[in-house]
């Protein structure tokens, strides 16, 4: 980033970036700059629910020359690119471009206050160095600063644990152990972590806390039983992901923990290789994600008899994992495993976080003429047409965790299924030839749309519909205990084939 | 007539044509508020009409079938978008079935340079959807091919809801994004 082209942030902040450390300082109503040359908090304004910050705020950050013309729009220039906004709009024109905003304009006494999303929707497009506005933790990171999501989850096996830390991009990172501390430290301007980013676990957990120590660096307290650790980063797309195992002291009735290695030397960079556990054969399905459909009060579809699609989806879901845990030992994690509702992102991240294999997404179908019946399968299609603009990721070179560079291949979100396409569309049909003997099957039984739960999963993924709730007979089938063990027979019979396709191919999916 | 008020009236005509030059020559996505304006009782031309090609759910309920239905002449696109949306989600009799819920109105359509039309449904087209994946397919191809089918000027659509972007109607189609004219889901 170009220092001269952010005078305010050097005259008002020539602070160093040790004070960068974002959640312990940022209050919760402010958005926080963060540059090379230190932090500024913007105040955010609440209106209707949404957050709004002040135009005149981001004219003084950003050297935007604000004017309100006599027919109402507003105008906001830099460098000679305009943006036009219009009071009760949510439409803008950023460079004569329309863009959409979440809400329009608001007026605040003498001030125009505008939604978040103007950042990075507007003002990113025509400003000149890049902005990058992290809407959760309330950041806005310019320029070339090295920010990484982090984020920490404890997972206690028996009497060992395994704590996961993402960062997001990836970010190297040495571990070290102090007494009765491990410290994390990051190769990283600052880092964008909740905080604490890991809740006191209380008790007798060999993981006590995570906390913040400064501004690169996390600190794991250990719990009294703690006797050693292995730590181990590998990197997952954007992501590098550290692993570290803790075992407890052995005890009269512990038995051997899985990995127990001693720990490492205190100061010496985590080893790169990962433990056997962490690293079997890659041509088989070790994960699937299975998504009950809608849940809470979105409740989906309907029937006239009253069954509910967010009830029958779980009902399925479970009776899945059931199956296919029992007797396939591969491991299946529910994206909901109780009546609430899911954001469509979350139950995707489950699976792409837990690096899943395989996605299935169970739904129940609707339509307005009651004569539709049958089971269906979707695919995921991308609109060429009209994704004409949509970033297709690109090769980005970045320093590995062992040292040297790597040309890592950056893969949108919203566009992570385009690579798996080939893989979900073979796994749809081996379900619909298994299904056909099992359950009604619609006319047109495998098909492609543009599902928003499809878009992101990084793995193959399919959408399944078990048939129509809007048909009265279809609705006293589905409900059926007989149904749904036909219904999941079928489905662990095409995961069964579809794994032994992948190990006869020897490739992943 | 005096030299002064001469002079005055040759003053007045000059203001009125700075005024109308420097309305018409505003950029243009500005007067698209006019456009936007909600105009139920608008057809230009009284009288006149155009054949447009209507999406209702097909016999299968799991398509769309095309119907010609006489929709009121417009003098530009948006207003003509305007009409064929306005009567595409409007009340039907039967036998047609149609896979926009009851009560959706247009709020506001716009068309960009680039062919996009953003088309801004009111929340009844959300709160009322009965659910279903081919139901939501259905609704969202409605609308699209409706506008697209009969407007080669348009490439692609964009859904507002209640003036505001949505992730999907229902849960199931991603409106985050304009989408194009897809005629699979018609018989």
């Amino acid at each position: 980033m170009n220092a001269r082209s952010l005078p305010f942030l050097s005259a008002l902040f020539s602070l160093a970036l040790a004070i960068t450390l974002l959640s312990q300082t940022a209050p919760a109503s402010s958005l926080t700059l963060l540059s090379k040359e230190g932090r500024r908090p913007l105040p955010i304004a609440m209106v209707n629910d949404q957050e709004f910050v002040g135009l005149d705020d981001l004219a003084a950050a950003f050297q935007l020359a604000v004017h309100e013309e006599s027919l109402g729009a507003i105008t906001v220039s830099y460098k000679g690119k305009t943006i036009v906004l219009t009071p009760d709009q949510t439409l803008a024109s950023v460079s004569g471009r329309l863009i959409s905003l979440p809400a329009p304009p608001a007026r605040s006494g003498r001030r125009w206050l505008v939604p978040l999303e103007f950042v990075s929707r507007a003002l990113a497009p025509i400003y000149d160095v890049r902005l990058d506005l992290r809407k959760p933790s309330h950041l806005l990171v310019v320029g070339d600063v090295r920010v990484p999501r982090v984020t920490v989850r404890y997972d206690p096996l028996g009497a060992a644990g395994r704590l996961t830390i993402d960062a997001t991009p990836r970010a190297a990172s040495t571990v070290s152990q102090d007494g009765e501390h491990i410290t994390v430290k990051f190769d990283a301007d600052a880092l964008d972590v909740a905080n604490p980013p890991l809740p006191p676990q209380g008790g007798q957990s060999l993981v006590q806390a995570v906390r913040v120590v400064d501004a690169t660096t996390l600190g794991i307290d250990l719990g009294p039983k703690f006797a050693g650790f292995k730590a181990a980063a590998q990197p997952v797309d954007t992501t590098t992901r550290l692993v570290i195992d803790v075992v407890a002291a052995q005890t009269e009735t512990t038995p051997a923990p899985p990995p127990t290695p001693p720990p490492d030397l205190p100061g010496a960079p985590a080893p790169v290789e990962l433990p056997p556990a962490l690293n079997p054969p890659a041509f088989s399905i070790r994960t699937i994600t299975v998504d009950p459909g809608h849940g809470g009060d979105d409740e989906g579809v309907k029937g006239a008899a009253g069954a509910k699609e967010k009830d029958l989806t779980l009902s399925v879901a479970r009776r899945l994992k059931t199956a296919i845990e029992g007797r396939l030992g591969i491991r299946v994690l529910l994206t909901r495993d109780d009546d609430r509702n899911v954001p469509i992102d979350e139950r995707t991240a489950i699976a792409n976080n837990n690096k899943a294999d395989l996605f299935i997404s169970v739904h129940v179908n609707g339509s307005m003429r009651r004569s539709a019946s049958g089971a269906a399968i979707y695919c995921a299609a991308f609109d060429e047409a009209a994704d004409g603009a949509a970033p297709s990721g690109g090769a980005e070179r970045l320093p590995t965790f062992g040292g040297g560079l790597r040309d890592i291949e950056l893969v949108p979100w919203d566009l992570a299924q385009t690579r798996h396409i080939d893989q979900s569309t073979a796994f749809a049909a081996i379900l619909e030839q298994h299904l056909r003997g099992h359950v009604p099957i619609a006319d047109t039984p495998v098909d492609r749309a543009p599902l928003r739960v499809l878009e992101s999963p990084n793995m193959p993924a399919v959408l399944v519909e078990l048939g129509y709730l809007t048909n009265a007979e279809q609705e006293k089938l589905i409900t059926g205990d007989t149904f749904q063990n036909a219904f999941v027979q079928a489905v662990y019979d095409a995961v069964v084939r579809f794994r032994d396709t992948l190990v006869a191919a020897g490739g992943t999916p | 007539m005096t030299p002064r008020r001469a002079l005055a009236i040759v003053a007045v005509a000059l203001f009125a044509a700075v005024f109308i030059w420097a309305f018409r020559s505003a950029p243009r996505w500005r007067s698209t508020r006019a456009v936007a304006a909600p105009s139920p009782t608008a057809p230009a031309p009284p009288g006149r009409k155009i054949k447009a090609r209507l999406f209702y759910v097909g016999e299968s309920g799991t398509k769309l079938t095309g119907i010609e239905r006489d929709v009121a002449y417009a003098e530009n696109a948006a207003e003509q978008a305007r009409e064929i949306v306005a009567a595409q989600v409007g009340p039907v009799a039967e036998p047609l079935v149609s896979a926009v819920p009851a009560g959706t109105t247009l709020r506001a359509l716009f068309i960009t340079d680039k062919g996009e039309a953003f088309v801004d449904l009111s929340r009844d087209v959300a709160a009322a959807h009965p659910g279903g994946t081919v139901n939501e397919l259905l609704t969202v191809y409605t609308i699209v091919n409706a506008v697209t089918a009969n407007l080669p000027a348009v490439t692609t659509v964009q859904l507002l809801v209640d003036g505001k972007e949505v992730d999907t109607l229902a849960g199931h189609v991603d409106l985050r994004r304009p989408l194009a004219k897809n005629l699979t889901y018609v018989q």
